[in-house]
């Protein structure tokens, strides 16, 4: 039976959330709102050092007197910021337990997401860092990475172990002030990722974590620092899955990349968090500030596949700040039912001969609005600046939208700016493609869809790090060309 | 106030500026941090102390402002000076089709059945610039065109400044109805006498009917004290096909705000425009396209050379709602930087609910091609000339679908003044 257009459709509306299940675990979590008090006790529970217990109050009180931004082309009730609890652990997470040591629920909880930390280390050659709610309960391949002088570990850990590092990047690239979900998020992050690759140090395996909101009513709030040294290579995979809840979720995170001269980073990221049902009740709001700087010859490779969220926010950028230095953004969005998303990219070009590379497709279903929204900017110092854009919308069905909001800056003579946009059913040229070739169009349609989408939408299982990244791979090179 | 010379209170236009003026009391002049002015500042613009209306009514010469006109054809003329009509410079007729005075449409009885259905339908009520002009424009070109007609010739509306007030404000205002298979071809230009401020800002209501077709061309290569704000507004009906030409090559900071909505199936939009910019010269093309119903198509080319100090602003925004299924949109925008401190800010947007449709944008930002200029050289081109033999080529596709020869003519002269070369032959 070929599969058609219509069945996809069909198949996007039915899918109930797979992931959706909730696991009862014992919390410890904070009461509901927001003051400066609060931010001191997240503190005092990450037993942190002082300076950071100011940058967090500093952050807070930015917040404070920052408004929430409505520009995006998304409509949402606006979260309760004094209805949240802002803290939130499994009782059991101690860092320094074995595997064995962990809550059995915790573990059954994996089980069903499909990961087995122990597998997963054998078999996929994955170091995971596993965050439930906000606090990281199982780092493995510890030891191989600091073989390698690689540091990798929750961010409560390293403010702890490594603080002249977290001190000389954090806030660099996203300052507390930048937006009102990074204040917001500085103030109170709880955990996140932290990784150090030493100069010249190729990672020896993608680095990866799994982020889950778990506890009922409490936003999460992470917050990841990547420092790539001068020459060194890292590949960092971040995926998400939540339970089905009826009531909105706030997820407002915070990433940072650094890469000096001549580093690479590929941060790969795959969303699948509830997106509300087909009523378009519950789902979690995503708003993130994901943001990266290039030095000199430095390169960073953002790839994202977004399935999930009721609402999402969200532009990993870079700053293309040194000569040479290359920015790539490569995001496949789906939507569907009454899913909104706003994502897209931010390149700013600072340095001699930086490039940019942004292909952006978005598929839209259901009563889903899908917009694509990204800046390229060419600064007057910036000779031989290079950027192409590519942003194609999908529509299914005539209830959805897709909107493109690009914004193009040149200020250098110098500058070379391509962009285009399409927005069509399915390109016709891909069908006399295939019909070309003796494929009926009806499974021409399928190819094309499939190609395009199912991988993607589909089965998105926790051990989505080695297939995503090959679909990833395989779907968008072609593109790039 | 306005039209009237006496207000009265009784005329039915009184009611639609009082309105408009409450409007633009609440909003005030649009500043940067509105979506749709975030590139183009009219900071300098309000500092200026302009006087709303001249005191005194001046004339001008023929002879003195002959090169404004496109004196090579035969053409009606509406003519304003300092934004009173100037009935010695005009040429205006009622033989069939009425090309006459906005202050006389809405005055006389004969044109009010005209007024009721059109006069200020289209335009934006909420729009504060628009409602500006609503609240206080005095005069203006009312172009009725009734079915099956053609004016003999083109119409050329002008509006000239002669620097009598230290500083002007102008806000002219032309209504332009083209109905069932009616024909209208319309050249535009606000031209500045001396280096006296002026701000223009004009809004033109467009109507065409079923199968009509509207040309209009729009010159703009005033002086560097004059800045233009004109908001047109087009309303379309099945089949008809409205095309704006914008040549942008001059003035100190000019917005065009081009606004089609299509009212009908079938229907043809274009919108071409070459801006050639040098100085600190500043040209903020905005343009909407509203896809209301099927089966209809709208065409954006723009192109854009900027030099010195100048910037451009390319915001096109095509909106195709749930039932405009079978649409097809294009929209293009080509630049060129030729100098260090020129920038230029493009947003090309879409925003589509129709799933069966062709939309496109597509944007560029680049050089002349180097190869390209090389192998004019090697040919024994000078440099100079070989570059705006490739600027010619650059800005061509626009020129060509000119549809008046002479006009054409006089376009490529205002490039080749532009660019600084005589090429010695018309593209």
């Amino acid at each position: 039976m070929a599969y058609t257009e219509e069945e996809l459709k069909k198949e996007l509306e039915t899918k109930e959330y797979e992931y959706g299940f909730y696991t009862d675990i014992e919390s410890d979590t904070f009461p509901i709102g927001l003051n400066e008090e609060i931010v001191i006790a997240i503190s005092k529970k990450k037993e942190e050092p002082e300076w950071m217990t100011q940058w967090r109050l500093e952050a807070f009180r930015v917040w404070e007197s920052m408004e929430e931004p409505n520009w995006a082309n998304v409509h949402y009730d606006k979260p309760d910021f004094q209805n949240i609890s802002y803290y939130s652990a499994p009782k059991s997470a101690d860092p320094n337990k074995t595997l064995d040591d962990v809550d059995p629920d915790l573990l059954e909880m994996y089980r069903k997401l499909g990961i087995s930390v122990d597998e997963q280390k054998k078999l996929q050659n994955v170091a995971v860092d596993i965050v439930v709610d906000s606090v990281s309960v199982a780092t493995t391949f510890k030891k191989t990475l600091a073989e390698k002088g690689i540091i990798f570990m929750p961010i409560s850990e390293a403010i702890k172990e490594h603080p002249e590092l977290v001190k000389k990047y954090m806030g660099t690239v996203v300052p507390q002030k930048d937006n009102f979900y990074a204040a917001l998020n500085s103030a109170v992050f709880t955990d996140g990722s932290f990784c150090y690759i030493p100069k010249g140090v190729r990672c020896p395996m993608e680095l990866s974590t799994y982020f889950r909101i778990n506890q009922a009513g409490t936003g999460q709030f992470e917050r990841t620092l990547l420092i790539a040294d001068e020459d060194s290579y890292v590949s960092y995979l971040e995926g998400c899955t939540a339970p089905s809840r009826d009531e909105n979720q706030l997820h407002a995170a915070v990433v940072e990349l650094i890469a000096l001269d001549g580093a690479e980073i590929k941060y790969s990221t795959v969303q699948n968090w509830f997106p509300g049902n087909k009523e378009g009740k519950g789902g979690v709001y995503n708003f993130v500030t994901k943001r990266a700087i290039c030095e000199k010859n430095a390169k960073v490779s953002w790839t994202q596949v977004e399935t999930g969220s009721a609402v999402t926010w969200k532009y990993p950028s870079c700053i293309l700040k040194g000569d040479n230095s290359i920015g790539e953004f490569y995001s496949i969005a789906v939507t569907n039912n009454y899913q909104q998303a706003d994502t897209g990219t931010k390149m700013i070009h600072l340095g001699k001969n930086t490039k940019s590379t942004i292909i952006s497709k978005g598929i839209s279903a259901g009563k889903s609005q899908n917009s694509y929204r990204g800046l390229v900017q060419v600064n007057s110092r910036a000779d031989g600046a290079r950027n192409f854009s590519q942003c194609d919308s999908l529509l299914m069905g005539n209830e959805c939208g897709a909107h493109t909001f690009p914004y193009i800056e040149a200020k250098n003579k110098t500058a070379m700016i391509e962009h285009e946009a399409t927005t069509s059913k399915i390109g016709e040229d891909q069908i006399f493609y295939c019909n070309q070739r003796g494929i009926d169009t009806e499974k021409a349609i399928a190819l094309i869809v499939n190609g395009f989408s199912k991988e993607v939408l589909n089965k998105l299982p926790m051990e989505f790090a080695v297939e995503a990244q090959k679909l990833l791979e395989i779907s968008l090179e072609g593109s790039v060309g | 106030m306005a039209f009237e010379n006496n207000v009265d209170v009784e005329h039915p236009v009184h009611d639609v500026r009082m309105a408009a003026i409450k409007n633009f009391e609440e909003k005030g002049f649009p500043s940067k941090k509105e979506e749709a002015w975030k590139y183009t500042s009219l900071n300098n613009i309000q500092k200026i102390d302009f006087s709303i209306f001249p005191k005194q009514e001046n004339s001008l010469e023929y002879k003195d402002v002959k090169r404004y006109f496109i004196h090579e054809i035969d053409t009606y003329k509406i003519v304003f000076v300092d934004g009173i009509y100037s009935s010695y410079l005009s040429e205006t007729t009622h033989d069939g089709v009425d090309i006459c005075l906005m202050s006389a449409a809405l005055t006389k009885p004969m044109y009010k059945q005209v007024i009721d259905v059109y006069f200020n339908k289209i335009a934006s009520k909420d729009e504060s610039l628009t409602t500006l002009n609503t609240a206080f424009s005095r005069e203006g070109a009312y172009i009725y065109i009734p079915k099956n007609k053609m004016p003999k010739k083109p119409i050329e509306i002008l509006h000239f400044s002669t620097g009598n007030e230290a500083s002007l404000l102008l806000q002219p205002r032309n209504l332009i109805v083209v109905e069932e298979n009616a024909e209208v071809q319309i050249i535009e230009r606000h031209q500045s006498l001396t280096s006296n401020e002026v701000l223009t800002n004009a809004v033109t209501e467009i109507f065409a009917a079923k199968s009509a077709i509207v040309d209009l061309y729009k010159i703009q290569n005033d002086v560097a004290t004059a800045s233009l704000i004109d908001n047109t507004y087009v309303d379309q009906k099945d089949k008809s096909l409205v095309k704006i030409h914008t040549f942008s090559f001059g003035g100190k900071l000019t917005r065009n705000n081009l606004n089609f909505y299509q009212n009908g199936e079938y229907i043809d939009s274009t919108m071409k425009g070459v801006t050639i910019l040098g100085e600190k010269q500043h040209v903020d093309h905005h343009t909407l396209v509203h896809h209301i119903q099927p089966n209809c198509e709208s065409h954006q080319d723009y192109k854009g050379i900027y030099g010195d100090s100048s910037t451009g602003v390319f915001n096109g925004k095509i909106i195709v709602d749930k039932i405009a299924q079978k649409t097809n949109a294009f929209q293009k925008n080509n630049n060129i930087l030729i100098s260090d401190k020129a920038s230029i800010n493009s947003k090309p947007q879409l925003e589509i609910f129709a799933d069966d449709v062709k939309c496109s944008h597509g944007c560029t930002i680049g050089q002349l091609d180097k190869d390209a200029l090389f192998y004019l050289q090697s040919r024994g081109i000078p440099e100079k000339e070989a570059r705006a033999l490739l600027m010619y080529a650059f800005a061509n596709n626009v020129l060509s679908s000119v549809r008046i020869p002479e006009l054409k003519a006089r376009i490529n002269k205002l490039i080749a003044k532009k660019l600084g070369v005589n090429l010695g032959f018309d593209l």
